[in-house]
Parts: structure tokens; sequence; C-alpha cells
């Protein structure tokens, strides 16, 4: 999360204060991202030393110090809105790491492995469900922002779904008793995660 | 009283070399008020379990408790009593009847009861308002969409007086932001003296539950603990 450019988007709607910054920003995010006052006020600073914005007096940094945006500043907030994130999966997830590990530990069954992350994945779900639950129709921003966590939960359990049922195949994991042969898994990167 | 408890059922299909072990043992009780989704993979048991609680099926081993009733104690008319009163039933097809509009399918259940035709027809399009249904109430099924067809299903089964609304995979042919009205109805549902039971693969939906069972191969294996409430997950990392 760019705190750089959620300011940037929050002031070109016009001038405004640090501590009104803070506040905004906060209720924008569903108040999921706390955010101290002295991180905006870092942030302000860095933007204005980079021409982004500006402000009027020659006063340090305050609480009676207003901000706007610069056509520089305009032009970044543009551009940073069109490129696209970081989507390519990291290189070693840990939870594909600790599947792949409990695969070869003697005595560990992998499916209670599996099982174990996929109840914590789920008991994460139920509670962010629940915040959804209790939030009010108008709450679009934490709507929003818990849509975009239950997602990416979702895709972890249902890697897990799919792990499993991949063990069971391969004959791995037996529908009954421990584990009798164990297959090399292959390299870490033939198994595709995103998280 | 619980509203739904199973002691030690089992379900056994076919015979001899082809047995299939659909339940093995499971034990699960629902409180009044509570929602409870199963989870597990394709084959796991799920819809057996939901029929078998609905007394649609019966157990090989075990017994099915609904509320005050054994439901093995019963006799065929008030199982039956019991499956038309008590029990609101999703599953995977529907089971709407062609020759109805919206609202006699969702009233049908409220008339066979004994309530009037009016008053069975208002319930009705109460619970077709709910669901963004008002003016579907005169359409029949075929001139319905898939995920509106989804919706009466629901509204028929959350009408009128039940206390146990059981459903298999009840949002499966909507959308996520259609799939979520209709688990939010089911949540709203389920309170006071009605409980719910959802099966289901898909975890977005079992997360509305109070409680997620976890199914592998007819067994309990698993369950979530009851929410810590959100306070833990606002003091998370923000960097994350
Ligand atoms: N009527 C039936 N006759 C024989 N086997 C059945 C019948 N219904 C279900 N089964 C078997 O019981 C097991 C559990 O099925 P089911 O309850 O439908 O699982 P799920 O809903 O989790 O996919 C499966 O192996 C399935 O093939
Ligand atoms: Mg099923």
């Amino acid at each position: 999360m760019s705190v750089r450019h959620a300011l940037l988007a929050l002031l070109s709607e016009g001038p405004k204060y640090g501590l009104q910054l803070r506040d905004e920003f906060e209720a924008r995010t569903g108040e999921v991202w706390p955010l101290n006052v002295g991180q905006v006020y870092t942030t302000l600073q860095r933007l204005e030393r980079d021409g982004l914005i500006e402000s009027d007096g020659e006063d340090e940094v305050g609480p009676q110090k207003s901000f706007r945006v610069t056509v520089d500043g305009a032009a970044e907030l543009d551009t940073w809105l069109r490129t696209p994130p970081d989507l390519s999966a990291p290189p070693r997830d840990e939870l594909v790491i600790k599947v792949l590990v409990a695969i070869r530990v003697p005595g560990v069954e992998v499916r209670d492995v599996i099982q174990t992350h996929r109840r914590h994945a789920v008991e994460l779900m139920q509670e962010w469900t629940r915040v959804k639950r209790d939030a009010g129709p108008d709450e679009l921003s934490l709507a929003l922002v818990i849509d975009a966590e239950l997602f990416r939960l979702d895709s972890v359990v249902r890697w897990l779904d799919t792990a499993d049922a991949r063990l069971r195949r391969a004959g791995t994991v037996p529908a009954s008793g421990p584990p009798s042969a164990l297959p090399d898994p292959g390299p870490v990167r033939a198994v595709e995660v995103r998280r | 009283m619980s509203a739904l408890t199973l002691t030690g059922v089992s379900k056994v299909y076919g015979k001899g070399a082809g047995q299939v072990y659909a339940l093995r043992a499971v034990d699960l009780t629902v409180e009044p008020g509570e929602l409870v989704a199963v989870m597990g993979p394709s084959g796991s048991g799920k819809s057996t379990l939901l029929t078998i609680a609905g007394s649609l099926e019966e157990p090989t081993d075990g017994e099915v408790t609904v509320g005050e009733s054994p439901v093995s104690r019963l006799s065929r008319g008030e199982r039956a009593a019991l499956r038309r009163r008590a029990i609101g039933y999703v599953f995977q097809d529907f089971n709407l009847l062609a020759g109805l509009t919206s609202a006699e399918n969702v009233s049908l259940p409220l008339e066979l009861d004994g309530v009037a035709g009016r008053a069975a027809r208002a319930a009705a399009l109460v619970a077709l308002d709910r669901l963004g249904l008002a003016d579907r109430a005169g359409r029949f099924p075929d001139e319905l969409s898939g995920g509106e067809r989804q919706r009466v299903a629901i509204a028929r089964a959350v009408v009128g007086e039940r206390r146990l609304i059981l459903a298999d995979e009840p949002s499966g042919a909507l959308d996520s932001v259609n799939g979520e009205a209709v688990m939010r109805l089911v949540r709203e549902t389920c309170q006071g003296a009605v409980a719910g039971v959802v099966v289901t693969h898909d975890a977005q939906l079992a997360s509305w539950a109070d409680r997620v069972v976890f199914l592998r191969d007819g067994r309990i294996i698993d369950q979530t603990t009851p929410a810590r409430g959100p306070e833990s997950l606002l003091d998370a990392d923000p960097a994350r």
C-alpha cells in the first residue's frame, strides 16, 4: 500500500491539512490500515521535496500547514493509478514450502498439516465476513477491502484443497492409514500459487 | 434443546464389494440461532449428510433429532409434516415447479400446511422482496435466469415458520455479489429459534457461518473455533 500515492489522491480533491489527511485516509480504507500522524508528516515532507505537492508558508510541517498537489503531482498520480502492481507470484511461498516439507518429514501426516492451514485460513475468513456483515450498506470502502482479503484467503484454501486432492491421487495420502511411498514432489517452481 | 442433532450417523450405499461408506459415525449438534457450514471435497458426503439431516433419507446407523423429534420414532405422516413445516430446503437443482409462478412456488409449502391462500401469498411476497425479486413474483421458472431461480428457491426455504434451513451449495449459479446476498439472508434467517446448515466446498460461502465443520471421507475431521472478533484483524500489521 503506497501511503505516498494515497495522500496525493486525497490532495487531488483540494488543499488539506496533515491531520485531516490522516483521518480521511483511514476512513477511505475502511479503517483497516491505521496510519500515525508522524508517518503522514514524513511522507508530506518527501512529496514536497520532490515537487509533487506544495504548501503556503515556510513553517515547519505541522497542524496549521495546508498542502495542495502540483501539476507534476497530478501526473505522477495518474501514472501510478494505471501502472499494474506486481502480480507475479513470490518465488517461495511459505505455505507451499511447509506442505512440500511435510511430505518428506517422517511421522508427519501431510493432510493434517494441510488441514491445520485450511482451518486457520477459514477462521480468518469468518472474522472478515463478520466485519463485512456488521458494516453499514454505505461503508463501500470497507466492503471492497474485505472482499480483497477474502479472495486472497479463498485462493489459499483452494490451493490447499487442490494440494490435498493431488497428493491423494498420487498415492502419497491414502484414504486411511499412514502414508506409504513418498514420491519426489519435484522442484518448488513446479507448484504455482498466488497469495 | 438443540435444533438438530446427529448421533453416530453412518450411511452405506450398495452391498458387498460395491459398498460405499458415504458417512461414518458422524456426530453433529446445531443450536437454535446457529448457522453451521459443512465443508469438504466432492464425494466427502456433504449432500448425504444434508438429506439425512432433513429426513429425506434414512441413516444406516445412528439417530437424527430435529427439535424435539427423534426422526426414527416418527410415523410417516409425522415425518412428512416435519419436513413441510419445520424444515426449509435449498438444493442444487432448485426443484421449482414449472407450472407455478415464483410467488406460487414460494407460498405452496405454507398452503400445503393449511395457511390461508391470501396470508400465504403475502408471506411469499415479503420473502421474494427481501431477495430483490418483487418484480418477478408473477413469472414462471422458465422465464427466470438461473440466478433468479436460485433466489426463488431460497425464498421458498425461508418462508413461514421454519426452524431448520438446509442448503446444498446455495449460491452455485450466482456471481459473488448475489451469492453474498443469499448468504446474508440465510444468516439473518438463522436467529432466535431458527438454525441452519449449509454444505459447500466454497470457503467464501462457508465463512458466513458461526462454525465451519470439515468433512473428509464421510467423517468429521475438524472444525473452526468461534470467531475471535474483528479486533484481532484490525491490530494486524498494516504493511503485511
Ligand atoms: N444414491 C447413491 N448410491 C450410491 N452411492 C451414493 C449415492 N449417493 C451418494 N453416493 C456416494 O456417497 C459418497 C458421498 O456422496 P455425496 O454425499 O453426494 O458427496 P458430496 O455431496 O460431498 O459430493 C460418494 O462416494 C457418492 O458416490
Ligand atoms: Mg453434493
